[in-house]
């Protein structure tokens, strides 16, 4: 899943679980999360590349269930910001239980 | 901006939604129509100004949000995510960078850069297929009105400080605008949108006074503090009427009251038939201010005390207080007459935004009304703790909704017990035999009423949802709601078979839904055998007429007729003849289709 990638940049590719989709509140958890590192978060589906911590922009996107998303995370701590981010995806947003 | 040379006389034609005529100033309170007067360019000196007047306001209402947020109630706290989701848009580059490049670029002022940057959103979220999230424009919307008044510097138009009496002239009328207006100083209301079953319409019903709805243009046409002449039973607005108008409508108001007293006559006098059986007739309510209007009817008691009305304000959720002040007045002022308290019965569209819910295929069976409270066991005890506490300041009986099996009565009774026991320990005094009962609304609940008499003291049968449940019809899908049909055999023999084991068990049974004030299902009512009808205030009157003018041995014997009829048009047909033949001066007067 893992493509090229440095230091500095991180690239992964991210499945949304959850039965409602990547909805407000999801989308709520994406920005809060992106709030605590430095590093960039940029979400892209198909050709179309949004600003992670804009909570309209990654509603625009649009992901229902199944939908899976580019996520890029530029900047210092992207490793760690990536791990978590892989960990809220994979948990379904806590959703689901 | 629209300039008006002395002000000449106009017309506007709308739909009419609740009758009556008045002649009074307008008040505007449409909040776009305002905004319009802030749009001016800026030279280059004041651009970094207006940023900060910007990101002034930002801050402002990053404040208030988060002091929202403080201030929500300990046990809906999981739900504040709702005012996260608004400091997010509030913070996000969408709507905050984006107007700060535009007051920049295009020197324009910062209210109509945040405009144009909102419509711009506006249009990305129209093109969304998922209704779900292109809906969430309205937590833009509401951000952004937010920031708007903290630019403009004025607080939130405070429809509670409306000091005369005048006609409120607005776009829109959200239930959160309404459950803030002064009522006793509003005498009508106009609108630009809506229809029959818009919330303005409902609310202008229940307090009797005059709307209209569906003017389109009238927020932009009309301006603040104009003489209007409001006629609520025709639809027409005249703005700036001249004296031959105002003498004109003067004269047809007169007559409107005449009328109104005339039939107000006939709702004193008890609900008996010629040979003697006296049925109940009781009102429902949605907010405290209909009371008044309420015992002018000649309600004997309130059949249907529907509580959202409160939870569904903008403030935030009803403290324990203000829900028990609330039911203490209607108690009192009832009183010795029954007050029926139904439990909150949120769901489908009347969601409050406190309540954080997901969208839901099919609201009408989802999470709402008793479900959602056993979901939600703080909100719940907070309104039994309220009801409870009002008990003992009149004759309060308490309901629950949506009840589809006895478990569910089992469930909410053993938080009922808790509750009483809590209070007992806190040394607060409640009616200990306040009756409990329920709504019968779900088909389930129909084939089992046998059991549910050996738990509850009585049964109150909702027909709105019972027939939207028991034929498959969605009340508000126009391509089914013609199937909609009071009349169906089905719904008849369902209510029949409701009151047998009512009558078997010895409880009380009332109907409460629209068919209670339908003229033409009364005889039918009657015959079935029904301890109680509840309705709209307004249609007690005419109800109560015809109780008056069909013997119970008539009525009987109609419904036995009906029975035997194969459908919803044979048994309509049927009674429109029997009424025509019973009581000729009715149809005369128009109350029947011809």
């Amino acid at each position: 899943m893992i493509s090229s990638e440095t230091d500095m940049e991180k690239k992964k590719v991210l499945k949304i679980s959850n039965n409602l989709g990547l909805h407000a509140r999801a989308a709520g958890k994406i920005v809060a999360l992106a709030n605590q590192f430095e590093s960039r978060l940029f979400l892209s589906k198909e050709n179309e590349e949004v600003d992670g911590s804009s909570i309209l922009s990654i509603l625009t996107l649009s992901c229902p269930k199944g939908t899976e998303i580019k996520a890029k995370i530029v900047g210092q701590d992207s490793e760690a910001f990536m791990e978590r981010l892989t960990e809220l995806f994979a948990n379904k947003f806590g959703e689901d239980a | 901006m629209t300039v008006r040379p002395n002000e000449p006389k106009d017309r506007m034609q709308g739909i009419p939604v609740s009758p009556g005529i008045i002649i009074g100033k307008a008040h505007l309170v449409d909040r776009s129509t305002v905004q319009i007067l802030y749009q001016y360019l800026i030279d280059e000196k004041q651009i970094a100004g207006e940023v900060e007047r910007f990101e002034h306001a930002l801050r402002t209402t990053e404040k208030q949000l988060e002091t929202l947020k403080n201030k929500m109630p300990e046990h809906v706290k999981e739900h504040s995510f709702i005012l996260d989701s608004h400091l997010m848009i509030l913070k996000d580059s969408m709507l905050c960078d984006s107007t700060i490049r535009r007051i920049q670029e295009e020197r324009i002022n910062a209210e109509w850069a945040l405009k144009k940057s909102f419509h711009e959103i506006r249009k990305i979220f129209a093109q969304i297929d998922d209704d779900y999230i292109s809906n969430r424009i309205q937590d833009v919307e509401s951000v952004s009105e937010r920031i708007l008044r903290n630019l403009s510097g004025e607080m939130q138009e405070n429809l509670a400080e409306i000091r005369e009496r005048v006609i409120i002239v607005a776009h829109d009328l959200s239930p959160a605008d309404t459950t803030e207006l002064n009522i006793s100083k509003v005498m009508g209301f106009i609108t630009d949108v809506g229809g029959q079953t818009s919330h303005t319409a409902i609310m202008a019903q229940a307090l009797e006074i005059p709307a209209v709805v569906g003017l389109e243009a009238a927020s932009e046409r009309i301006s603040d503090g104009e003489l209007l002449i409001v006629d609520g039973s025709t639809g027409e607005v005249v703005i700036n009427p001249d004296d031959a108008d105002i003498i004109r409508y003067q004269e047809k108001q007169l007559q409107h009251e005449k009328y109104k007293s005339t039939i107000a006559k006939i709702s004193h006098l008890p609900a008996e038939t010629p040979d003697g059986y006296r049925i109940a007739i009781k009102a429902n309510i949605e907010f405290l201010e209909e009371v008044a209007a309420v015992r002018d009817h000649g309600a004997e008691g309130i059949g249907l005390y529907r509580t959202e009305f409160l939870y569904l304000r903008s403030k935030g959720l009803p403290t324990e207080e203000e829900l028990f002040n609330d039911y203490r007045e209607v108690a009192e002022i009832m009183a010795p007459d029954p007050v029926t308290i139904r439990t909150l019965d949120l769901g489908g569209d009347k969601f409050a935004s406190q309540i954080d819910i997901v969208n839901e295929m099919n609201p009408a069976m989802g999470l709402r009304a008793i479900r959602l409270c056993l979901r939600e066991p703080g909100l719940f005890r907070t309104q039994l703790r309220a009801i409870l506490r009002a008990s003992i300041f009149g004759r309060v009986q308490l309901m629950f909704p949506m009840i589809s099996g006895v478990q569910e009565v089992l469930e909410v009774k053993e938080i009922l017990n808790a509750v009483k026991q809590e209070l007992d320990g806190e040394g607060i005094i409640y009616d200990e035999n306040m009756p409990v009962g329920v709504m019968i609304e779900i088909p389930s609940a129909v084939t089992i009423s046998d059991l549910l008499t050996r738990h509850v003291d009585f049964f109150s049968i909702g027909t709105n949802d019972l027939i939207q449940y028991a034929l498959a019809i969605d009340r508000v899908n126009e391509h089914v709601a013609y199937m909609y049909q009071p009349f169906h055999p089905a719904i008849l023999r369902m209510i029949r078979q409701v009151v047998q084991e009512g009558r078997k068990a010895g409880i009380k049974i009332s109907l409460c839904g629209e068919m209670a004030g339908d003229p033409l299902c009364t005889p039918i009512l009657l015959g079935l055998g029904l301890d109680e009808l509840s309705l709209n205030a307004r249609s007690i009157p005419l109800v109560k007429t015809i109780v008056r003018s069909i013997p119970l041995k008539q009525a009987r014997h109609d419904f036995k007729q009906v029975l035997q009829l194969n459908t919803a048009k044979e048994v309509r047909d049927y009674l429109l003849k029997r009424m025509k033949k019973l009581i000729p001066e009715l149809g005369e007067r128009g109350f029947f289709p011809a």
